[in-house]
């Protein structure tokens, strides 16, 4: 640097790199910062993230919900793997829990036993490691709503949409082998059950049994398969997803609600730098402070009460967590059907539930594209829709949740059958009629009632708000004063879009050949009809109807 | 692609442009007024209110310290539960009888975290600015002379590999990366041993005596009671000694057994009695739905329910399906007194005990 220093101050000015250029300024936080930019080039990033805007609304927390449960897990998970012996031998148990003194079990048994009462602690972070897991699933499913009702999923949105779509997806099942692991009775149950429903795949599942569980079940192998999947292979997927989730966040900028001063074209909120660091951050802590409370009062499968798994053995209630109960509500509605033929057999009674499963589960992931096919629309969309302005979206979306927790009642027959003395068979085919009848109830009181509220939306926006003061006119009627409601509010309920309903070309050309119209195009006119059509949607007031009736001094 | 150039654009709605809040509030009584000025908090302006908000704040994180003390104390001074409630169990109300440290660690852990939350946002809430800004969005589809330079650098690039015109070169290297993914798929093949009759039969076979799963020992016939249920394994297992037989888990998850006796006359299906004994009849604990084992059991009607899917069976008429899930009859076991006056198996199951699967014929 000397020799350009004499070459010429001015020169040489220009050719150093500010982390020579500012040493004399610099203290050492900025000079350890200069170290790493001149490395990574890292102040463009933080240019355009350290002040970088977040709108504010309370929904938008359930995201870092499931962000914080994950991380939660991940720091107990790997504490509880340097306790935990994922290995199916057996050993006669002699630890400090008494009732199962000298009974026979798996090691992995023994091993979760002994994180229960051996380790100081170790039963805290066990239960914390399961709670946030319920936790986790919960907030993503919820996470997911909000994202659903308000439209946030359109364009540009639909990838990651998808993201999240396997992270919920994935979380479910890592979950499932989660509680699978410790191998006492209730989860060796449902590891049973899910070699049946493996076994009722057609043609390979037999296959398919057999090299999953090493051979005839239970075998030696399931546990440490499944650990390696739990640990390993699933949160590695899940937290690449994870990543590419948040940095489409970032790159995408946050969605935000109507309201003065927001737009399509910008994002308005705080910035990153210091509010939501501290807010964020600090969310983190009351997440995790929150889950270790409840850890602290709160027993969640307390393993020691079931007894180790013996393929003979069962108690009742036997129920998964929770996010596992609408599959089980599927596998217990439907009724046996077994199809034996040449030969072979098809166990449709099991076998369709699984399908149904995944179907559940992919209508999810489809509906953005199916909503984005209907209505044709290209443009970015980053103003958020309120629910009752996308009525069929809406209604859809209640449908499914009414589904959902219709199956989840269905998963918990039994205790639904004791707890409230019912019939069993009674409840059980209730669910079976609600599963048809369910979701199209949901679906229709949804939609009118979105209407309803759309429709008190554009009396509120023409006629005002009601008052509450009563005046009483020359000729003596008595009239309540209707008070306009002020620009901001009447921005933000008008500022949605209301498409029009694709329609049909007409029959026959102009020169008066009948045209063909394609059946895929039919059912997308027919579709749009319905989303967008007069029955779906009640037309935002214009500034002429609200002249009229304002000209008219606040009375009809 | 036609449906969507000749139907969409005139029924979209008008686009949104840019409102920056000077638009002319007069004319339109919906249009966008602006973001509204920002409102100080009494932190902003009170700078004795901004003193306080700070001592809260600090008054979180003092606690957050005072609780990770109490942690470390709790971990060194409180014994671990055992489970019998001699030791480690304290009573808190509502709670019950609970574990002692689990409860001091995980509450103290909770408040150390909980501390360190809520003293960051309130922070965030009272002391830092809350001033909304205003940032641009950019759309993020790139620019239309972006996109030509990009297919114009890929058309080069593609053209300049010979890609399309090597057909050659082509065919065999998508032939080669089609292969490969064999090799991963062929190394998967020892993860477990093909199925051929492993599913289809289970530990008994002729002569075998049937034992009593409580007792470890034969079951005569007059250990059986009418209206009693009764669990049953073949000979050579010990549930008390795993290292008896390493497979205990393997065999007992096909062949154990439930026993009932019911009076003969009651016996609908003549086949079912004729495969008993005296009204004893034996049938597999396994369930035909997903393979739970079976275990309650409705002495009045002879009807078994799974407790997993509430498959219910008709034991009295050959473990006939009556509700629920699963798809065939419980398989029944055939069984007979030996010589020593024991319950004893005749054969095998005709049929493969538990779910049903494809082979199954």
């Amino acid at each position: 640097m000397s020799t350009h220093i004499a070459d010429g101050a001015a020169d040489a000015h220009e050719q150093l790199g500010h982390s020579e250029a500012g040493v004399h300024q610099a203290h050492a936080g900025e000079k350890a910062a200069d170290w790493v930019d001149g490395r990574l080039g890292i102040y463009g990033l933080a240019k355009a993230n350290l002040r970088k805007i977040f709108p504010d609304h309370w929904s938008f927390m359930l995201g870092e919900i499931c962000l914080y449960s994950f991380i939660i897990i991940i720091l107990t998970g790997v504490y509880l793997t340097l306790f935990f012996q994922p290995s199916m031998a057996e050993v006669v148990y002699h630890g400090s829990y008494t009732p199962l003194d000298g009974i026979s079990m798996s090691e992995a048994y023994k091993s979760a036993l002994d994180i229960s009462f051996e380790v100081r602690g170790g039963l805290l972070i066990r239960q914390i490691h399961h709670w946030a897991a319920i936790v986790f699933v919960a907030a993503m499913l919820v996470h997911m709503m909000r994202v659903f009702f308000t439209g946030a999923f359109r364009k540009p949105r639909e990838i990651n949409w998808l993201f999240g779509f396997l992270l919920l997806f994935l979380g479910m099942f890592d979950g499932f082998m989660g509680y699978s692991l410790p191998d006492d009775l209730l989860s060796g149950t449902g590891i049973r059950f899910m070699e049946g429903a493996i076994l009722s795949v057609p043609i390979v599942g037999s296959y398919i049994a057999m090299f999953l569980y090493g051979g005839p079940f239970p075998g030696d192998d399931i546990i440490p398969r499944f650990y390696t999947i739990h640990v390993l292979l699933i949160p590695g997927i899940m937290l690449g997803l994870l990543v590419a989730h948040l940095i489409l966040v970032f790159y995408h900028k946050h969605t935000q609600f109507a309201g003065p001063g927001r737009t399509e074209k910008n994002v308005v909120g705080m910035p990153l730098m210091p509010v939501y660091m501290a807010k964020a951050g600090g969310f983190f802590f009351l997440v995790f402070g929150v889950i270790a409370f409840v850890s602290a009062i709160a027993s969640v499968n307390p393993i020691w009460a079931y007894g180790p798994y013996r393929p003979d053995q069962v108690s009742t209630d036997a129920q998964p967590d929770w996010y596992m109960g609408f599959s089980e509500g599927l596998i217990r509605i439907m009724p046996g059907w077994e199809i034996r033929a040449w030969g072979h057999t098809l166990e449709l009674g099991v076998f369709i539930p699984l399908v149904v499963f995944g179907g559940v589960m992919m209508v999810i992931a489809a509906y953005p594209f199916l909503e984005g096919w209907v209505t044709g629309d290209k443009r970015e969309h980053h103003i958020l829709d309120r629910p009752r302005n996308a009525p069929i979206r809406t209604a859809f979306g209640v449908a499914w949740i009414a589904e959902y927790i219709i199956l989840l009642v269905a998963g918990g027959n039994d205790l639904f059958a004791t707890h409230f003395h019912m019939s069993i068979d009674t409840i059980t085919w209730a669910c079976r009629i609600l599963f048809f009848v369910g979701p199209v109830i949901a679906f229709t009181v949804t939609k009118r009632w979105c209407i309803g509220l759309q429709r008190k939306d554009r009396d509120k926006l023409l006629h005002g708000r009601e008052s509450g003061t009563i005046k009483r006119l020359p000729h003596g009627e008595f009239v309540e004063v209707h008070v306009q409601l002020p620009q901001e509010e009447r921005y933000r309920l008008t500022a949605h879009e209301q498409y029009a309903p694709v329609e049909l070309p007409a029959e026959v050309d102009e020169n008066g050949v009948k045209r063909k119209v394609k059946a895929l195009d039919k059912l997308r006119a027919k579709l749009s009809q319905g989303y967008y059509g007069e029955a779906a949607q009640i037309p935002k007031p214009t500034a002429e109807e609200h002249a009229e009736i304002t000209s008219g001094h606040g009375h009809h | 692609m036609t449906s969507q150039d000749n139907m969409s654009e005139e029924h979209l709605p008008e686009a949104v442009g840019p409102h920056g809040g000077a638009v002319a509030v007069h004319d339109d009584p919906f249009a966008d007024p602006g973001l509204p000025p920002h409102e100080p908090r009494r932190t902003d302006i009170d700078e004795r209110a901004a003193a306080r908000a700070e001592r809260q704040v600090a008054r979180w994180f003092i606690l957050s310290m005072i609780a990770t003390v109490g942690f470390i104390a709790s971990y060194v001074a409180i014994k671990p539960s055992n489970g019998d409630g001699t030791t480690g169990v304290i009573y808190i109300f509502t709670l019950g009888h609970i574990s002692a440290l689990n409860f001091a660690l995980g509450t103290t852990l909770g408040i150390s975290l909980f501390g360190i939350g809520a003293g960051a946002v309130h922070w965030a809430r009272t002391l830092m600015s809350d001033e909304e800004h205003i940032a641009e969005r950019h759309p993020i589809e790139s620019t239309p002379e972006v996109r030509a330079q990009v297919f114009a650098d890929f058309r080069q690039g593609a053209a300049e590999s010979g890609f399309g015109r090597r057909k050659l070169i082509r065919n065999t290297m998508i032939g080669a990366m089609a292969m490969l993914p064999l090799s991963a798929i062929v190394l998967f093949r020892d993860l477990g041993p093909l199925p051929e009759k492993k599913l289809d039969t289970t530990d008994w076979s002729a002569g075998k005596q049937l034992i009593n799963m409580n007792t470890n020992e034969p079951l005569q016939p007059s250990d059986i009671t009418v209206g009693s249920l009764t669990f049953a394994m073949p000979p050579g297992l010990n549930p008390d000694d795993p290292n008896a037989d390493p497979t205990f888990q393997e065999v007992i998850a096909t062949s154990a057994l439930l026993l009932v006796r019911m009076e003969p006359s009651d016996i609908k299906d003549a086949k079912s009695a004729s495969w008993g004994y005296d009204g004893i009849l034996a049938f597999s604990k396994i369930c035909t739905h997903v393979g739970c084992p079976i275990s309650l059991y409705e002495q009045q009607t002879h009807h078994v329910l799974c407790p997993c899917h509430q498959s219910t069976f008709d034991l009295s008429d050959g473990g006939r399906v009556i509700f629920g899930p699963a798809g065939h009859p419980l398989p029944q076991l055939q069984i007979t007194v030996n010589a020593d006056g024991n319950l004893a198996a005749v054969r095998d199951f005709t049929q493969p005990v538990g779910p049903g699967f494809w082979e199954r014929s």
